[in-house]
C-alpha cells in the first residue's frame, strides 16, 4: 500500500477520534480552564494563517494581487464568492499579463 | 441495520420520519452547493500534488473535512514527513472536539451506532444546523440529521472523483493559478474567523512566525512553528474573564 494510504487512513482515524472525542472527553469536566479555551479559539486561525503568509511571501506580483483582491472581497461577500473572485483574478493576470 | 429498526420505530410513534429525512435534506443542499467547488478543486489538486483518482476519492469519503484534506495533499506536494502530514491533518480538524462537546447535548438519545455514524459525519455546517434546529425548538432526530448529510456526504465523494478526472487534463497548472488557488482558500478560512477574539494579533503572530521559520528551518516546521506562535499570542493577550463557564 502507498503511503498516502496509510496518511489517508490515519488522518481518518484521527479526525473520527476530534468528531467524537469531544463528546466522550469534555463533556466529563464542569468547564473547561479559560487559559485551554483561549489556545482552542485560537487554532484555526494560527494553523490556517502559516498555510496563507509563506505562499503570500514567496509569490509573483500576481499572486499578491489576487490574494490581497481576494481579501478585500471577503470584508463583504462569503467564502466561495471570495474564493471564485480571486481565482478569476489570478487567472486573469497570469493569462494578460 | 441499525437505522432500519430505528426507522420502523419512528414509523410505529411518528408518522413524519419521511418528512423529517427530506426537512434535513433541504437543509444540506445549499451546503452542498456551496462545497462542490472546493470538492472538485480537491479532487484536481490532490492530481496536481500525486494523487491518483482512487486516493483523492478514499481521502474524500474516509475524512470528510475539506480544508484538513486541502491542508494534506499540500504539504503531500512539498515532501512533508507522513506523520506531520497526519499530525496537521489531526490539527486543523482539532476543532471538531469543541462541536463534538457541543453537539452532545443535542443528538445524546441517539442510539449508539447512530451516535458514531453520526459524529463521523460532523462537520462545521453540519454542526451548525443541527444547533439551529435544536435552538428553533423542533426535534433532532437520527433521520433528520442523516437528511442534512446525505447530499453532502454523496456529492463531496462524488466530486473529488470528478474533480480528480479534470485535474489529469489541466496541462500548464500555473497558466491557471493553481499554485495560488490553496492560499486563497485558506486565506477564505483565517478570515471567516476574523470576528473571534484577538484574530488579529494571532494572525499577525503566526504570518510573521510562519514566514521566518519557512525561510529560515524551511518547510514544513512553518506550520508547526507559526501555529504554536498565533496560539502564544493568544493566550498572552487574552483578558482573564472572571468566572467564565463552559457554555
Amino acid at each position: 500500500m502507498s503511503s498516502i494510504f496509510w496518511i489517508t487512513i490515519a488522518g481518518a482515524v484521527l479526525t473520527f477520534l476530534t468528531r467524537i472525542g469531544g463528546h466522550l472527553v469534555l463533556s466529563r469536566f464542569e468547564r473547561i480552564h479559560p487559559r485551554v479555551e483561549v489556545a482552542l479559539n485560537a487554532v484555526p486561525a494560527a494553523v490556517l494563517t502559516t498555510l496563507v503568509a509563506p505562499a503570500a511571501a514567496t509569490a509573483d506580483w500576481r499572486g499578491l494581487v489576487a490574494l490581497a483582491f481576494a481579501g478585500v472581497i471577503s470584508l463583504r461577500f462569503n467564502a466561495l464568492t471570495m474564493f471564485l473572485a480571486g481565482a478569476a483574478m489570478i487567472i486573469l493576470l497570469r493569462q494578460f499579463s | 441495520m441499525d437505522e432500519q429498526i430505528y426507522q420502523r420505530d419512528q414509523a410505529a410513534s411518528d408518522s413524519s420520519s419521511r418528512t423529517q429525512f427530506w426537512e434535513g435534506f433541504a437543509k444540506g443542499l445549499p451546503i452542498m452547493v456551496a462545497s462542490a467547488p472546493f470538492g472538485l478543486l480537491f479532487g484536481a489538486l490532490a492530481i496536481d500534488n500525486g494523487f491518483s483518482v482512487g486516493e483523492a476519492v478514499l481521502m474524500s469519503a474516509t475524512i470528510f473535512g475539506g480544508a484538513s484534506q486541502m491542508v494534506g495533499i499540500e504539504l503531500f506536494g512539498h515532501n512533508v514527513p507522513a506523520w506531520l502530514i497526519v499530525f496537521s491533518i489531526f490539527a486543523v480538524n482539532f476543532r471538531h472536539v469543541l462541536y463534538s462537546a457541543a453537539v452532545g447535548r443535542r443528538i445524546g438519545h441517539f442510539k449508539p451506532m447512530q451516535s458514531m455514524l453520526s459524529y463521523f459525519l460532523l462537520t462545521d455546517p453540519q454542526y451548525a444546523e443541527t444547533e439551529k434546529r435544536a435552538e428553533s425548538g423542533r426535534p433532532v432526530t437520527f433521520i433528520w440529521y442523516l437528511g442534512v448529510a446525505t447530499p453532502i456526504y454523496v456529492m463531496w465523494v462524488l466530486e473529488a472523483w470528478i474533480g480528480g478526472l479534470f485535474g489529469n487534463l489541466i496541462s500548464d497548472p500555473h497558466a491557471f493559478g493553481i499554485d495560488m488557488l490553496l492560499p486563497i482558500y485558506f486565506l477564505g478560512l483565517v478570515m471567516g474567523f476574523r470576528k473571534r477574539d484577538n484574530w488579529g494579533p494571532i494572525v499577525i503572530a503566526s504570518g510573521v512566525a510562519s514566514i521566518i521559520a519557512y525561510k529560515t528551518i524551511g518547510s514544513p516546521w512553518h506550520v508547526s512553528i507559526g501555529a504554536l506562535a498565533g496560539i502564544f499570542v493568544a493566550v498572552i493577550v487574552a483578558k482573564p474573564k472572571p468566572a467564565q463557564e463552559k457554555r
